[in-house]
């Protein structure tokens, strides 16, 4: 069972059904207990990171990734899900995040913002995530990102992407995987993306 | 593969009460007034998001045009953005309840430019683009903001409402042309240019399309992305036509 964390971010049923089509049983939940058992856990996201984290909290939902990431139980964070993963953001103020990856999410440095549209990655050697849409593009709607340190994160497998600047379009350790761009929204590729997440479950 | 943001290209389904009413001369389609039916050929035909533009004349229509998105986005997985009688912060949420990812504002953003302040500030600048209506007109910058589908002049500049509505926060422009709209002559060139200029957000043109070559000509001219209807409708070119033209003139493209 799959299970979509609601806590008050976004449009959940297009991630639903993206999600339904893998197969498995998606429910959406904002139920500690059911987003601790679930098989895999999503945590979508839109808006400012620091609203976000605060409605995050409010569910206590940064407790629920922690122990799900410490037990080894899959979870994948999207869009503003996965920014909130990391150390910090900078988006209206200084916000600490959940901590999961080391690194800050900041203003991306082009000359048009936001970054909208279909943009391809360079994808991590080895990266379960993308087997197989390796070439394929995907759907980007953010201004502010993670920056990819290579120094940073050193156990994990980050892909990135360009615009302006690189920085990071996915990052996956372990149990614990998130997209900067939307994979509910990238048509078939993304629909490949989701399915090869769900086999890991 | 090099790492640039593809160019988007956008088809318009004009809608009221659920159902599409515009023209549309599609092959394999059982309910050419099904958007939903639409939606699913024009994802599957490559488009890169998609737009509804709302233009029911009834509150009643309105719930009808919230079911068909919901409908729309738990069958098409690329983007959707809605745009037409958005009033109100609470017609923007429920739009976005029921699946949209971006709404367009136009003539309530004219008569109360506030409204682009509330909803970036409740939703985030990238749910919000301001489409504006423009044509030629011996304004400042030789171009003005048109109300009524282009028929009245809404008595603005259209690049100071375009800096307007970036200073309050929307997250993209929908320029279209209303000299150009329906004529097939191609798109706008200079208009694209001036407001490409200006603009620190993307700039989705529309307006005029009507063969290959007018593609590649307002990327030329600074265009993100490129909206057009009767072109796709009718199959004068297809959406498939159109992204090999400009992958073969050298622009990044997402087949």
């Amino acid at each position: 069972m799959i299970a979509i964390l609601d806590y008050g971010s976004g449009n959940l049923r297009s991630a639903e059904r993206a999600f339904e089509l893998t197969g498995q049983k998606v429910v959406i939940t904002s139920d500690s207990e059911t987003a601790l058992s679930a098989d895999g856990l999503v945590v979508p996201g839109v808006g400012a990171f620091g609203a976000c984290m605060d409605q995050l909290n409010a569910i206590g939902g940064a407790e629920i990734i922690r122990e799900r990431v410490s037990s080894g139980k899959a979870t994948l964070g999207i869009c503003v899900g996965m920014q909130i993963l990391f150390s910090s953001g900078s988006e209206k103020g200084a916000h600490q995040g959940v901590g999961i990856f080391d690194g800050e999410v900041s203003l991306i440095a082009a000359p048009v913002l936001p970054h909208i549209g279909w943009n391809s990655v360079s994808v991590a050697t080895g990266s379960q995530l993308f087997a197989g849409i390796e070439d394929e593009l995907f759907y980007f709607v953010h201004s502010y990102a993670a920056k990819s340190d290579p120094s940073l994160n050193s156990g994990s497998k980050v892909t990135t992407t360009s615009y302006g600047e690189r920085f990071v379009a996915a990052i996956e350790r372990g149990h614990v995987s998130a997209t900067q761009f939307h994979p509910e929204k990238s048509g078939n590729a993304g629909a490949r993306l989701i399915q090869n997440w769900a086999k890991s479950l | 593969m090099p790492l640039v943001l593809a160019k988007r290209i956008i088809p318009c389904l004009d809608v009221a009460g659920g159902r599409v009413v515009k023209g549309v001369n599609f092959e394999n389609l059982r309910d050419a007034g099904d958007p939903v039916e639409l939606a699913k050929l024009y994802g599957q035909a490559g488009a890169d998001e998609l737009t509804f533009l709302d233009i029911s004349a009834s509150v009643e229509d309105r719930s009808t045009t919230i079911e068909m998105v919901s409908r729309t986005a738990e069958q098409v997985f690329i983007p959707l953005t809605v745009g037409g009688g958005i009033r109100e912060v609470k017609d923007v949420d429920q739009l976005l309840r029921a699946g949209a990812d971006k709404v367009s504002i136009n003539t309530a953003a004219i008569a109360n430019p506030d409204l682009i302040n509330q909803i970036a500030d409740r939703f985030g600048n990238q749910v919000l683009v301001l489409s504006v209506d423009a044509r030629r007109a011996p304004t400042q910058s030789g171009f003005e903001v048109t109300t009524h589908g282009g028929r009245k002049s809404a008595g603005i500049d259209a690049l100071t409402w375009v800096e307007e509505g970036i200073r309050r926060g929307v997250g993209e422009i929908l320029l279209n042309s209303m000299d150009a709209d329906g004529t097939g002559s191609g798109f706008d060139l200079e208009m694209i240019r001036a407001v490409r200029a200006i603009s620190s957000v993307p700039v989705i043109a529309s307006g005029g399309a009507g063969k290959l070559d007018d593609f590649s000509a307002a990327l030329d001219a600074g265009a993100d992305a490129l909206l057009a209807a009767s072109v796709f409708h009718f199959g004068t070119v297809t959406i498939q036509a159109v992204k090999a033209d400009l992958t073969a003139k050298g622009y990044s493209i997402r087949l």
